[in-house]
């Protein structure tokens, strides 16, 4: 396949990737991988780096407008921050080590877990009550919703921490932005609400990829060939998603399309990783 | 009794968001600070990959590349001196590659400003906290390099 043919194709797959990614919530690093590693055959390793580039690219973007509408708590991602980070450099040492076929099975659990997190229904449960950490570390706050102002406070902050340092261990790992994870730590665990915990942890994502996309760099991961076109289509097709949000919200249909995708690939995924193709 | 008013904000509303001190950078500066500073950065960065990306497939287009096994990068773009020489002879990689670095950089950058910001509200616990996910990082840069 030659440089041009590759690029195209490339390009066209990380737009729907990021398409899909913005319009689920869970990110284009989920169908960039198996397409790099499956369709295209790429080396594991530049799937990975290719992927984490492009994670950075949308999460910065998209945070850059959740920051200035105020609802992104930045204290508390900031204080997260400590363990999304800590785990990346984790992850991305692990990745050395950790054989590519068990990388991709891990990553077809993930993947799995994720489809079933995206179809979930959830339950919304303000807390007010403040904890002694929530109030040490100022963790309370408030985002402006149709023209009312609500107020909330987090809890259980020790479990959220660590389930975020196990979010960033995966994150460096498989080179996603585990976005599911964050939420589960966020939502499931601290009780952040859904409006707060999915712009905050979008907001962490970035910094969290960059934790361990500066150990790709060096280890020379991150090729320009291919995270050229992967960067371009996934940050263009993120864009046309947040374009389509803003007209319907995410429909039924859509994260059942999502879930069934998902699950074919991770079966694909561990599949192959069991026979050890990947 | 508590009206609905009250139980939706327990929380007395000047708390993250708005405090500050008069005259002092704001929360609500940073925050403006902070959307530019990461809008900035991945505009920037996607351009010089766009120009790199122009630049690499117009001359390689029809070479034949294989990203089937592992062989790290070209030697000219492993090191950031390589790549500056690459940038200024107009390689297409290496121009591509100075974007990435750049996109890596733009949410340190932001957390590096988050630490400044946070030092002029008087946070000093926040400050710590930041310069803690920026030593962090620093050490992931190093444990990379060492490798």
């Amino acid at each position: 396949m030659s440089v041009i043919v590759f690029t195209v194709i490339l390009l066209l797959g990380s737009y729907f990737a990021g398409l899909l990614g913005s319009l689920t919530g869970l990110g284009g690093g989920f169908i960039i991988i198996p397409l790099l590693t499956l369709l295209l055959k790429v080396d594991m390793h530049y799937a990975i780096g290719a992927s984490l580039v492009s994670v950075i690219a949308t999460s910065s973007g998209s945070a850059a407008a959740y920051v200035k509408e105020g609802i992104t708590n930045i204290r508390i991602g900031m204080f997260l921050e400590i363990a999304t980070t800590a785990g990346a450099f984790t992850g991305a040492v692990l990745a050395i080590y950790v054989p590519t076929n068990a990388i991709a099975i891990i990553f077809g659990l993930i993947l799995i877990f994720s489809a079933i997190m995206s179809l979930r229904n959830k339950v919304e449960q303000i807390i007010h009550k403040e904890t002694f950490l929530s109030k040490r570390l100022r963790l309370s706050g408030n985002y402006p919703m149709n023209d009312e102002v609500i107020g909330y406070s987090v809890t259980n902050i020790a479990g959220g921490f660590f389930m975020m340092v196990f979010a960033g261990i995966i994150s460096g790992l498989l080179g996603v932005g585990s976005g599911a994870l964050k939420v589960v730590a966020m939502d499931g665990i601290m009780r952040i609400p859904f409006k707060v915990s999915t712009t905050t942890s979008n907001f962490m994502i970035g910094v969290t990829a960059a934790a361990s996309a500066v150990v790709y760099l060096q280890r020379g991961y991150i090729h320009p060939g291919i995270a050229m076109p992967v960067v371009i289509g996934v940050l263009l097709g993120a864009i046309s998603g947040s374009k389509i949000l803003v007209h319907s919200s995410s429909s039924k249909w859509l994260r059942w399309t999502f879930a069934i995708v998902v699950t074919v690939l991770s079966i694909q995924m561990i599949y192959n990783g069991i026979k050890g193709n990947i | 009794m508590e009206s609905k008013e009250t139980y939706n904000s327990p929380v007395p509303l000047e708390t993250n968001q708005q405090k500050g001190k008069p005259g002092g950078l704001k929360d609500k500066d940073m925050q403006l600070i902070i959307g530019w500073i990461l809008r900035g950065g991945v505009a920037v960065s996607m351009v010089l990959v766009v120009i790199g990306g122009v630049f690499f497939v117009y001359r390689h287009g029809y070479s034949i590349p294989d990203y089937k096994t592992f062989k790290g990068v070209p030697d000219f773009i492993h090191s950031f001196g390589g790549i500056i020489n690459g940038v200024v002879s107009m390689k297409g990689q290496a121009i591509i590659q100075l974007g990435i670095i750049l996109l890596i950089a733009t949410p340190v950058i932001r957390v590096a400003f988050s630490a400044v910001g946070f030092l002029l509200e008087k946070d000093y616990l926040y400050t710590f906290i930041t310069l803690i996910v920026l030593l962090i990082i620093l050490a992931s840069m190093i444990s990379g390099h060492a490798g």
